[in-house]
This record gives C-alpha cells, sequence and structure tokens, in this order.
C-alpha cells in the first residue's frame, strides 16, 4: 500500500485504511516470481466453479431465476454468501494490516461493517422480502412513481457499483501481480473475463456458489492461521498482547485508538457511513430475494453476522499474529544496507502483506500459495456480486419498468441484463488497467457513503413514512448522491491525494455524517411541501403497502418455489 | 408494484387495518423492532464516541493485563450484535410468524 509507506500521517491514513478495509490500493507494486503452487489451487478453484456455473447455466430458465436464483438457496448458502462479500480480500488483507500498524484501530473498521447487519434485520430485510421481488427499488417504487425512483435507485445502485468494482480491480491487478507473479493487464484480464461468464451464463446461481466456496475457503485459512498463533502461545491472548507491545514500535500505543483516528469529526462520519452503507448496498440487499421467505430471510441474517463476527475476531488475531511473528523476523522485510528495516512499513511486497506472510510463517510455502490463491477467489466472488447487482439494476429497472415500461418480456429483460454483464465486464477491465497507478483508496468510502446517503434514505423513507412522495424522495435522494460525491472530491482523499492540490477544501474524510441527514431532510421537506394530486395518491396507498408489507398478504409471487 | 392482483387487495387492506389481531401485532413488531434497533445503536455510538473522544479510557488496560478497555468494548460490541440478532430472530420466526400466519389465514 502506498500511502502507508508515507509514514501513515493520520489524516492522510484514513483514505488510505478506507481501501484497506474493503478495496486494496496496493499501489506500484513489484512483480514477483512465479508461485506455481497459489497458481494451481486457483485453477483447481476456477476449474469448479466454472462446472458450477455450467450446470447452473442449465437450471436457469426465468427472470426469477437469473437474478434471485428461483429463491431456492437455503439460509446457510445465502448467510456464507452474505458473509463472502464482507470478507473482500480488503477486510481480510486490510483489516489485519491496519492491526499489524496500528493495533486497536483496526476493531472499529471490523466493528462499523457488523454493526450494519442487525438494523438491516429489525427494521428493513422483512419489508424488503415481503414488498420486493429483485431489487431494493422494487421496493422503493411500490407506491411511488416507476419511472423517476426506478431511475434515481438504479443511479445510485451504478454509482456504487462503479467506484467498489474500480477499487477492487485495481487492487486485484496489483494483488495479483504481486502474488501470483503475473503482469497487472493480465490479472486484470482475468477477474474481468471470469467474472462475466459467472454472471452471464450462471446468474445469481453461480453467483452465489462462488462466493460461498470461496467464504468456506477463507474461513478454513483464517481460522487455521489465527488457531496456529493461538498455539503457539498456549491459546493465552493476553500474552500475545504482553509480546506484541513489546516489539511493535509503537509500543503500548497500539492497544486504544490510535493515529488514523485524529479527528473525531471524521471517526463518528466513517462510523455512520458503514453502518448505515451497509444497509444501502445493492448488492448485499439483492441476496434478501433468494432465500423462500422472510424466516429463512432472518436466519441467514442471524448466520451471517455470526459468520462476519467470527470472521473479524480472527482477523484482529491475525494482525497480533503477524506482529508477534513477523516484526523481529528481518527475512520477512526489506533490509537496508545498513541491516536496519522499518517494522511497520517495510514489509516485502508491502503494506497489504501482514496476513499473508503470517501464512508462510506459520504453514509454510504451501500454505502460503494456498492463501494467496483464496485471496484471488475472493476478489472475484466479491466482484461477480457487484456486476450481478449492476446488471439487474440496468435490466430490471431501467431497462423493463422505465424504458419498456412494463412490456417488456421476461425472456428480454434477462438478455438485456446478460448482455450488461459482459459490457460491465469489459468497462471494468478498461477501468482496472487505465486506473492502475491512481490512488483509489477513496473510492470505497465513497461507495460506502452514496449507499448510506442515497440509497438508504430514499428506501428507508418510503418504507417506514407515510409522507413520502415521489418528489420529496427524488430530491432528497440526489441531494444525498450529489454531496457525498462532492464532499469526497472535495476532500483529501481526491483533492490532495489525486488531484495534487495542496489543501483540502472538505475538512473531513468522511461526508456522511453530513450528506446523510441531507438527503433525509430532503425527503422530508419536500415531500412535507408537496402537495401534488400524485403525492395525495402516493399517501393514500401507504396503507396498501403497510399491510403487505407486515404481513406479505398479496406479495407477487416472485419465487418459484 | 401496482399489478391486477394488488389492486384485487384494496378492500383486504381496509379490512386487514381493522383487524385488531394485525395492529396487535404491527404494534408488538414495531415496537420490538426500533427497541432493538436503538439497543444497537446506543452501544456502537457509545463504542465510536469512546475511539473519537475517549482515546485515554479505551487505551487504559485492565489492572495487571495487556487488554485494554478499548479491545474488551470494541468485541462486546461484536458479540452483543450477534446475540441482538439472534433474540430478535428467534422472536419473529416463533411468535411473530404464527401470528403472520394466523393473519395470512384470514385473509384467505
Amino acid at each position: 500500500m502506498r500511502l502507508a509507506s508515507l509514514s501513515l500521517a493520520a489524516a492522510a491514513a484514513f483514505t488510505a485504511t478506507a481501501a484497506r478495509a474493503a478495496g486494496p490500493d496496493l499501489g506500484p507494486t513489484t512483480q514477483s516470481a512465479t508461485n506455481w503452487p497459489a497458481i494451481v489451487i486457483f485453477l483447481l478453484f476456477v476449474l469448479l466453479t466454472l462446472g458450477i456455473t455450467y450446470r447452473a447455466a442449465r437450471q436457469t430458465k426465468s427472470a426469477a431465476d437469473f437474478y434471485a436464483a428461483g429463491g431456492a438457496i437455503s439460509p446457510g448458502q445465502n448467510a456464507l454468501a452474505i458473509a463472502g462479500d464482507f470478507m473482500s480480500a480488503a477486510s481480510f488483507l486490510g483489516i489485519s494490516a491496519l492491526v499489524f500498524t496500528s493495533g486497536f484501530d483496526g476493531l472499529i473498521y471490523s466493528v462499523g461493517f457488523l454493526v450494519g447487519w442487525p438494523i438491516v434485520l429489525f427494521l428493513i430485510a422483512e419489508r424488503l422480502r415481503n414488498l420486493g421481488k429483485f431489487t431494493f427499488a422494487d421496493v422503493a417504487s411500490f407506491r411511488l412513481d416507476q419511472t423517476a425512483i426506478r431511475t434515481l435507485a438504479a443511479v445510485g445502485t451504478l454509482t456504487v457499483v462503479a467506484f467498489y468494482l474500480i477499487a477492487q480491480m485495481v487492487g486485484a491487478g496489483s494483488l495479483i501481480k504481486l502474488l501470483f507473479g503475473l503482469p497487472y493487464g493480465y490479472a486484470v484480464a482475468i477477474v474481468g473475463v471470469l467474472m462475466i461468464v459467472y454472471v452471464a451464463f450462471g446468474g445469481m446461481k453461480a453467483t452465489t456458489s462462488v462466493q460461498v466456496i470461496k467464504a468456506c475457503l477463507l474461513l478454513f485459512g483464517a481460522t487455521v492461521m489465527a488457531v496456529s498463533v493461538l498455539w503457539h502461545y498456549g491459546f493465552n491472548f493476553n500474552a500475545i498482547l504482553a509480546d506484541a507491545v513489546k516489539i511493535q514500535p509503537k509500543g503500548l500505543a497500539i492497544l486504544g485508538p490510535g493515529g488514523f483516528v485524529a479527528d473525531p469529526v471524521s471517526t463518528v462520519s466513517l462510523g455512520l457511513a458503514l453502518m448505515f452503507g451497509t444497509a444501502g448496498l445493492p448488492h448485499i440487499l439483492m441476496r434478501f430475494f433468494t432465500v423462500k421467505d422472510a424466516k429463512a430471510a432472518r436466519k441467514s441474517v442471524f448466520y451471517a453476522t455470526g459468520l462476519i463476527g467470527y470472521f473479524y475476531i480472527l482477523t484482529f488475531i491475525i494482525g497480533f499474529g503477524a506482529i508477534v511473528y513477523l516484526m523481529p523476523d528481518s527475512s520477512f522485510y526489506n533490509v537496508a544496507a545498513d541491516g536496519t528495516y522499518n517494522k511497520l512499513t517495510g514489509l516485502v511486497g508491502g503494506g497489504n502483506m501482514p496476513a499473508l506472510a503470517l501464512s508462510k510463517a506459520v504453514g509454510g510455502s504451501l500454505f502460503y500459495g494456498f492463501i494467496a490463491a483464496v485471496a484471488f477467489a475472493t476478489i472475484l466472488a466479491v466482484v461477480s456480486g457487484l456486476t450481478l447487482a449492476a446488471a439487474s439494476a440496468v435490466s430490471h429497472d431501467l431497462y423493463a419498468n422505465v424504458i419498456a415500461r412494463g412490456r417488456s418480456t421476461e425472456r428480454k429483460e434477462v438478455l438485456v441484463s446478460k448482455v450488461t454483464a459482459v459490457v460491465i465486464g469489459f468497462v471494468a477491465i478498461g477501468l482496472g488497467y487505465k486506473f492502475e497507478t491512481v490512488n483509489v483508496a477513496f473510492m470505497v468510502g465513497l461507495a460506502f457513503a452514496v449507499a448510506a446517503s442515497c440509497n438508504f434514505p430514499v428506501l428507508l423513507m418510503s418504507l417506514m413514512w407515510r409522507g413520502t412522495t415521489t418528489n420529496g424522495a427524488l430530491v432528497g435522494g440526489v441531494l444525498g448522491l450529489v454531496t457525498a460525491v462532492g464532499m469526497v472530491v472535495l476532500s483529501k482523499g481526491v483533492w490532495v491525494a489525486v488531484f495534487g492540490y495542496h489543501d483540502a477544501i472538505f475538512p473531513y474524510d468522511n461526508p456522511a455524517l453530513f450528506s446523510m441527514p441531507l438527503a433525509f431532510a430532503g425527503i422530508y421537506v419536500v415531500s412535507k411541501l408537496d402537495n401534488s394530486r400524485r403525492a395525495q395518491r402516493e399517501r393514500a396507498m401507504f396503507e396498501q403497502q403497510f399491510v403487505r408489507s407486515e404481513t406479505g398478504i398479496g406479495a407477487a409471487g416472485a419465487h418459484a418455489h | 408494484m401496482l399489478d391486477k392482483q394488488s389492486a384485487a387487495t384494496i378492500d383486504d387492506t381496509d379490512r386487514i387495518m381493522r383487524d385488531p389481531a394485525f395492529q396487535a401485532l404491527v404494534k408488538e413488531r414495531t415496537s420490538f423492532g426500533w427497541t432493538m434497533s436503538i439497543a444497537m445503536l446506543v452501544v456502537y455510538l457509545a463504542f465510536i464516541f469512546l475511539a473519537a473522544f475517549g482515546k485515554g479510557f479505551m487505551a487504559s488496560t485492565i489492572a495487571g493485563s495487556f487488554i485494554s478497555w478499548g479491545i474488551v468494548f470494541g468485541v462486546f460490541t461484536i458479540v452483543f450484535a450477534f446475540a441482538l440478532t439472534g433474540i430478535y430472530v428467534s422472536r419473529a420466526n416463533g411468535r411473530f410468524d404464527d401470528l403472520t400466519a394466523q393473519l395470512n389465514r384470514d385473509a384467505m
């Protein structure tokens, strides 16, 4: 990670850590020697998932099959898939790297990602399930104007996916260059082509299977690493901490909040973006439609919360394990001529390496190959989910309901979705290639901020508040989207790090604290002022929406059972 | 989405809205959902505000060990989130679903 090597100046580090948490920005990396064990294990993964995709393609016939796997995913599989969306290469490599350099600070990210889940479950999941078919726009446009709200939702979805996807592609290219010894361009192309195949041919069935397999592999790998570290210390975590504070240059400071949360406003704002952004991520919301009923949807959230929480506790142990295993051993570092090395930033391969280097330390080069292959698979699985969400927004929301105004056939709609997936794949390859040397660290933070400031307020208000009107939702949603993007552009992560200006115009690192309330206020005020005929009709329809959202009575048969 | 099917249920809507069983279910589930949400928010915001404004406390360790209050609070928040979802799901998949199934049968 490039920014990490720039001495981790507290404020500048936020955007870097955002990227570590959800989309690694490795910056320029050197190409390593070809890593054969990793390549062989990865090829096995690809063969297996392609086989599954082939089978899924033959079973995928209707739109419900394509978007929602026919509602046939079990709660356990769905939980693994949801957890898989969170266990990105970046939360694995990034959070453990953050713990490695800053200790406690890694927990702020873990906790923030996790606590969105209960809120989604308590307030949204059930109603979403009862009202929607495939996308969250189905829900928001239930009683509001189809054209306006679906367009807004599609724009929100595509914005979130675009930023998230670019960050993942760039991360994938750099990581694979580093781990596999493959050139950057090859890596980006492999990711793009495979994701097109999974999504366009296998739809939600294949995308979910890829995510489930990868989640199992990653949970297995991370468990082995954490248990090896704990085993070495007789399962005494306190002993690990005792050694860590002796070895880590920051000493006791790693036990408390440190450098990158220097500014409290940014910390709180980040906390909000993480929590409520989770509740607005389109590729996650889609997963509630893949199970057969509300009961199964609730169960999947419960299991997923457990899996994600477990995984984040593992990354915390792995981060401290990396401190005690790697820092005393110069063989993991770029050593200067005088025999010294920088314990925090000098790891061979760069800032994202602690978890990977630890896998070598505890399990040798074969295990390292396994973890490297899993990291590649992880990126692949996450980008596939994102692509499917974007393709659904284009085909189901924009094409079928806005352009064709509901007069399209199911077959055409699915075809549009497949073509969109192919287009998105090639665009992602192009952008990934183009952005190789750009600092994309801000993009993941931006994706979460937009999800929290546009998608989430529109969804929540249309569900919960009788008074919401189309005009209100439109103004509020656009306001949230524009201010979130605008504030990020004017903040340090873009204004200084990308455009090279000296000072940032927007002083904080994350806009959610401002952009999210603005969106809510916009929806509220404009809806209140809106007394058009349409607004009155929309308010009058609230009761019908309410009954269906609470009971599921009258819900369209979205899922083939 | 307004389709023919839902248009046919407008009469049902009025009837269900007036149904005391429906009102009781919604009231109970809504207040339960919000109570749980607020509990989660309070614990999480306490954690975030302490990380932002109470660094000294978060960095202080429990006597005789290297485990800081920050680590304890962070892990607690994770476990708390899991426990809350567990409580909600067991109640929703039991009591709330029974009540909803009852309503659905009545609506037929």
